[in-house]
């Protein structure tokens, strides 16, 4: 047999090779997503021009995401006006209670929160749904009917996904809002003149509003991709498609938080 | 090529990554007949099928559908083409969220402009044919696995196609279910006038029902002839396959090392 | 489910986010009040400016006037030059007094408009040439020291 010094040299050897071996995979990927990201654009046509393959698509991921993101707004809201009129009113400014719960939530909780409550609602869903349907051939048939399943089937699910999101994000910190007033308001007794009136005079609609709701756009992209890829590109086996359910929970969740720090360093860099 | 031949094979190579799959296969399918193309499991039967509906593309060698060559047409063109062709798969692959109805009703809707009452008619009409038109308001998960493959089989034949495929039509199923599928193959082929071909490792119900047959192992063809011709061939092949004799031309072991050495070869494992 | 539910239910979906984005944008920002749809730039010049910051607003007494847009540095008079954008609806004199201001002890600063008696008013692009810089806490301190100081001797 090889002698010890031989059998190292081996070992790393072949720890770099699959290493390169790993790089080269993520590469091909990579290449392969921005492959399918480009098709799913050009014949996204289909999408609006049938527009009801797209109305269905905002029903299943928009409209079923109502509840648990209008609920989850109010608690997180909620939670807001008790913690902030805590550390407000020591410092003796608990009007500006208003303030603190509209910015944390029209700037980063609203679109942040809600993209991650859409990826694990909506977007696992659509995974699933995708990677079943090609486990069970069914998107090989529909190619055999002449029927491009990447219009016919990804690009609705995308768009529906990308136009939910913005509006869930905007939803999601209205009824934060609406909770940090029942809290701070109804049962603290904030003064509800100062409590609105502080809130306007400090957010702003373009800088503040309007950052949120270009956040939330980029999440709904970014998830939506994500979402409909793993499940075009999952192993058509159960064992495939539960794998690729937990990758799209997982790298949601960490696109949504980098793009976050990256969107949030580029727009609000003066303040 | 003679315009007697719906399909033609040239001397097709075909591999996955580095592992070739199809060496040199050569094939003639006949206008109007049923032709079944057999073999083992894993042989490269479902992969010829592709290669003929131009999901895949070849490494070498030709596929002629019509007198057109499949892996040189552009995507519009392959998809016209795909439309009049019809491929059943092995489990049916039916469409689980919309209703047997809506499946058969598919591809009209997708490449007609034909008005609904006349889309109402003609998929009745289909799943008459399969004897399932009192289904066709049940969904896809309410039907038992004989029947998810008749209305599959309804489904490819909704747009009334030149070439039918069929990608192991009898896997899976109980003998009644078995042999009214393989009346249905034959009478739906000679009733619209179109071409079949048959993937299948069912020996004794295709030998009943198709006009020819082609044998695979490893990727070659390695026996042909009528069903006649194959009850009598003494090609030890097609003896084994015949007679589903265990061991043959076709190994029962996977290739490995002789039993004996490696039972002796323990601490190979261990340093694993 | 039926096509005509279905667009129901999306339809119902879409009117409330829209109306979720302009519950936001009304009642929880500023765009009914604080955005001004016309408006017309001034400039002024001030020796130091403090902490003063672009979108700083600008009040002339205590009422949200205009917002500051723009603020950067002239090397060759070593000032600084805050452009601001007032509401089209308001209109200052001429020799209208602008200084840095804050609102509480250590709270934001902004613009104060202080409006002078001219007949002529600021055109857009005019230049307010009164104006008084922040108050700096330092040197503050230190001319009170100095006052104090120069004023021991005479007791």
């Amino acid at each position: 047999m090889s002698n010890p010094r031989q059998n190292s040299r081996a070992s790393v050897l072949s720890g770099v090779t699959r290493l390169g071996h790993r790089v080269n995979d993520a590469l091909q990927r990579l290449g392969f997503a921005a492959r399918f990201f480009v098709m799913l654009l050009l014949l996204s046509g289909q999408s609006f021009r049938r527009l009801h393959l797209t109305i269905r698509e905002l029903y299943f991921s928009g409209f079923q995401s109502l509840l648990i993101i209008m609920v989850s707004g109010l608690f997180i809201g909620m939670v807001l006006g008790m913690q902030g009129y805590e550390t407000l009113q020591r410092y003796g400014s608990a009007e500006a209670l208003g303030v603190l719960v509209a910015l944390s939530l029209v700037r980063e909780l609203g679109p942040v929160v809600a993209a991650l409550l859409f990826a694990s609602r909506a977007g696992s869903s659509i995974t699933a749904e995708i990677g079943l349907m090609k486990a069970t051939e069914q998107l090989t048939a529909m190619d055999m009917m002449a029927v491009n399943p990447i219009a016919r089937v990804v690009a609705p699910r995308f768009w529906g996904g990308v136009i939910s999101m913005p509006l869930l994000a905007a939803l999601f910190s209205t009824a934060g809002v609406f909770g940090g007033y029942l809290i701070g308001v109804v049962f603290i007794g904030v003064d509800e003149g100062a409590f609105w009136s502080q809130m306007q005079a400090s957010v702003d609609f373009r800088y503040d509003i309007w950052s949120g709701i270009i956040k939330s756009f980029v999440f709904g992209v970014a998830v939506s991709l994500i979402a409909v890829f793993e499940g075009y590109d999952a192993v058509p086996t159960a064992e495939g498609v539960s794998s690729s359910i937990k990758s799209t929970v997982v790298q949601s969740a960490l696109a949504i938080l980098a793009l976050d720090f990256v969107l949030t360093s580029f727009m609000f860099r003066e303040a | 090529m003679s315009d007697d031949n719906l399909v033609e094979i040239k001397d097709l190579d075909f591999a996955y990554d580095d592992r070739p799959i199809l060496k040199g296969i050569s094939m003639q399918i006949p206008r109007g007949k049923v032709v079944a193309i057999m073999g083992g499991s894993g042989c490269g039967k479902t992969t010829l099928l592709r290669l003929i509906g131009g999901q895949l593309k070849p490494s070498r060698g030709d596929v002629l559908v019509d007198g057109r060559s499949v892996p040189e047409l552009r995507a519009d063109e392959l998809y016209a083409l795909r439309r009049r062709m019809g491929m059943l798969f092995q489990f049916g692959a039916l469409f689980t969220d919309i209703s047997v109805f809506d499946n058969v009703a598919y591809q009209m809707r997708e490449h007609t402009d034909l008005p609904e009452d006349l889309i109402r008619d003609m998929v009745l009409l289909k799943l008459n044919a399969v004897g399932l038109r009192g289904a066709s308001r049940l969904m896809p998960a309410e039907l038992s696995g004989g029947m998810a493959r008749r209305v599959a089989l309804a489904r490819a034949i909704a747009l009334d196609p030149m070439l039918i495929m069929y990608d192991e039509p009898f896997a899976g199923l109980d003998p009644i279910s078995l042999g009214v599928i393989g009346q249905l193959i034959r009478k739906l082929n000679d009733a619209l006038g179109a071409t079949s071909i048959m993937v299948t490792h069912d020996i004794q119900e295709s030998l009943q029902i198709v006009d020819y047959i082609y044998f695979m192992s490893d990727g070659k063809v390695v026996a042909l002839g009528t069903p006649d011709e194959i009850r009598a061939s003494q090609h030890p092949f097609v003896h084994q396959f015949v007679f589903a004799q265990a061991d043959g031309p076709v190994p029962f072991h996977y290739p490995a090392e002789p039993l004996d050495r490696e039972l002796l070869a323990k601490d190979a494992y261990e340093q694993s | 489910m039926s096509r005509k539910l279905l667009d129901l239910w999306v339809g119902i979906f879409v009117a409330v986010g829209l109306a979720g984005m302009l519950f936001l944008a009304l009642k929880v920002g500023n765009l009914s009040a604080g955005n001004f749809a016309e408006t017309y730039p001034v400039t002024a010049k001030f020796a130091n400016i403090g902490g003063l910051k672009v979108r700083a607003p600008v009040k002339s007494a205590g009422v949200v006037v205009g917002r500051v847009v723009d603020i950067h540095f002239d090397p060759s008079e070593y000032e600084a030059v805050v452009t601001f954008n007032i509401d089209e609806r308001y209109r200052f004199p001429k020799d209208t007094f602008a200084l840095i201001l804050t609102a509480g002890l250590l709270g934001e600063q902004y613009v104060g408009l202080d409006p002078g008696g001219d007949e002529k008013m600021l055109a857009a692009n005019d230049v307010i040439s009164k104006t008084q810089s922040a108050v700096v806490l330092e040197s503050l301190i230190s001319q009170f020291m100095f006052s104090k100081a120069s004023e021991a001797p005479s007791e």
